[in-house]
């Protein structure tokens, strides 16, 4: 199997990342419901620093509408934020070449995320993974189900057709250098119904990266289905967190009580600066 | 606090924002320099880096800076090297071929293990959050440069290589990953190196940060 390990040899899980996702349209923090419909959320700076001092494990910074006018948004957003957040950072939408990823790195990112570019040049997924090393090209996701058990991927937000499979774009991606899946489901995204469980299985059991399960997260209990039964490695939130129907320490305590491996995070002794 | 001056050394490497940042949070003026002169001047010096060995050590050397890097050390200058930074201060090491390091601490620097000690693959590169231990049986960071922490905090690890010290002396923390032990922090007199990142590391790193522009 060159590009996964089976479930009977499944990875050992550690340390189940707790990710605060923003959406980004020009200088506001937005959310929509399927990645539409966007909603004005505010500052997208007093949020990553709230998520920041709550104990996320990282951020990741998308600009929704980047791909749509062919540029990224986020560099000052990303300078800014790297002021006076300390965790890692990941950002994503409109980056299209190695100069645009180099340009977002400079400002602080950690790891950029390709969506739209790498489906249409999937070489730029190897030149990013050869410059910059593997664990800093995220290979970004947006999967709506077509059949049961079976996936397209989206571009520009969910809102154009590729004709790909997930689970076989997603193993070509891994193949070309991918470090990293940014897994976001649109038929669950901003509907708090829950992570699909199913989209999150077949992509995870069968490539050996972390993937990020993104998309329908409503209450701290979806984080325990989606990392037990979904094997995902990572969960990206959003609309729990900016509509304060949880917070993340509220959901890394949850996660401890149900035994997950989470990070220690001592919330207290962080805010004695 | 009063203001500490520290040197960045830019050598073309990864992101120094970050670690300038993070440095400046914790109340030190930072200057970024490939210039020998100001690293030689500088009262305290961090050697950051991402990427590969080789490359690392060419493009230092291609600066003039492996000699610079190694007198800073020679001189008692505070020294602290992130990641590749802190890999780059052993012998040599085995990425991509046998490479010659700044041979400050002795030891090598090698794969980090594909299975667990429980004989399972694990996943290369070692990337996330991990928990700090002790080194030593006394299981004290006293006078060392993670004397403000505390056992079990964790920290942010991106590698795929690890340092390996001939002296256990030279190890101040470790982390597990797949039941093998990691150093994470080592350090010899000036000298400290951190694999994980601690301008990443959220408050638990800034406590590192903060203690190498005091001591």
């Amino acid at each position: 199997m060159p590009y996964g390990v089976n479930n009977s040899e499944r990875l050992i899980m550690r340390n189940i990342r707790l990710i605060a996702r923003l959406d980004i349209k020009g200088p506001n923090l937005i959310k929509g419901i399927h990645l539409e419909g966007l909603r004005v959320m505010g500052s997208p700076n007093e949020h990553a620093i709230r998520y920041y001092q709550q104990g996320a494990d990282e951020l990741i910074y998308m600009d929704c509408v980047a791909s749509l006018y062919g540029r990224n948004n986020l560099s000052e957003i990303v300078r800014a934020a790297a002021k006076n957040i300390f965790i890692p950072m990941t950002v994503g939408g409109g980056i299209r070449s190695v100069d645009d990823a180099t340009q977002i790195l400079r400002a602080g990112a950690d790891k950029v995320a390709v969506n739209t570019a790498a489906v249409a040049t999937p070489q730029l997924i190897t030149d990013i993974s050869r410059r910059f090393g593997s664990q800093c090209m995220v290979l970004s996701i947006e999967a709506k189900q077509v059949r049961p058990g079976q996936w397209e991927a989206y571009t520009d937000n969910g809102r154009e057709h590729t004709g790909l499979d997930v689970v076989e774009w997603v193993k070509r991606g891994v193949a070309l250098g991918a470090g990293e899946v940014l897994l976001t489901s649109v038929d669950r995204e901003g509907t708090r119904k829950g992570f699909d469980i199913e989209l999150v299985k077949a992509v995870t059991s069968e490539i050996s990266v972390p993937v990020i399960a993104s998309g329908g997260m409503g209450k701290p209990e979806d984080v325990l289905d989606v990392v037990v039964e979904g094997g995902a490695d990572a969960v990206a939130m959003a609309d729990i967190l900016h509509y304060k129907r949880a917070d993340i320490n509220e959901i890394r305590m949850f996660a401890k009580s149900e035994s997950l491996e989470v990070r220690h995070y001592d919330q207290l002794r962080s805010h004695c600066n | 606090m009063t203001s500490s001056e520290v040197t960045v050394i830019d050598y073309g490497v990864g992101n120094l924002l970050s670690v300038q940042r993070g440095l400046e949070h914790c109340g030190a003026k930072v200057s970024v320099s490939s210039d020998p002169e100001e690293i030689l001047s500088a009262k305290r010096v961090v050697l950051p880096g991402v990427g590969a060995f080789g490359n690392a050590m060419q493009t230092l050397e291609g600066l003039g800076l492996v000699e610079v890097v190694r007198e800073v050390a020679h001189r008692q200058t505070p020294l602290l090297c992130i990641c590749l930074g802190m890999q780059l201060l052993m012998d040599e090491s085995e990425e991509f071929g046998i490479t010659a390091g700044l041979g400050l601490i002795p030891g090598r620097v090698i794969p980090v293990p594909i299975r667990t000690t429980s004989g399972d693959s694990q996943k290369i590169p070692h990337i996330g959050w991990n928990v700090l231990q002790p080194s030593c049986e006394s299981g004290s960071w006293k006078n060392t440069i993670l004397q403000d922490n505390m056992v079990g905090e964790t920290a942010y690890f991106v590698h795929s290589f690890m340092a390996v010290p001939d002296d256990s002396s030279h190890r101040i923390a470790d982390c597990l990953y797949g039941g093998h032990k990691i150093a994470a922090t080592i350090g010899r007199n000036n000298i400290t190196g951190c694999q994980f990142h601690p301008e990443k590391s959220g408050e638990v790193g800034l406590k590192i940060l903060r203690r190498f522009c005091r001591d």
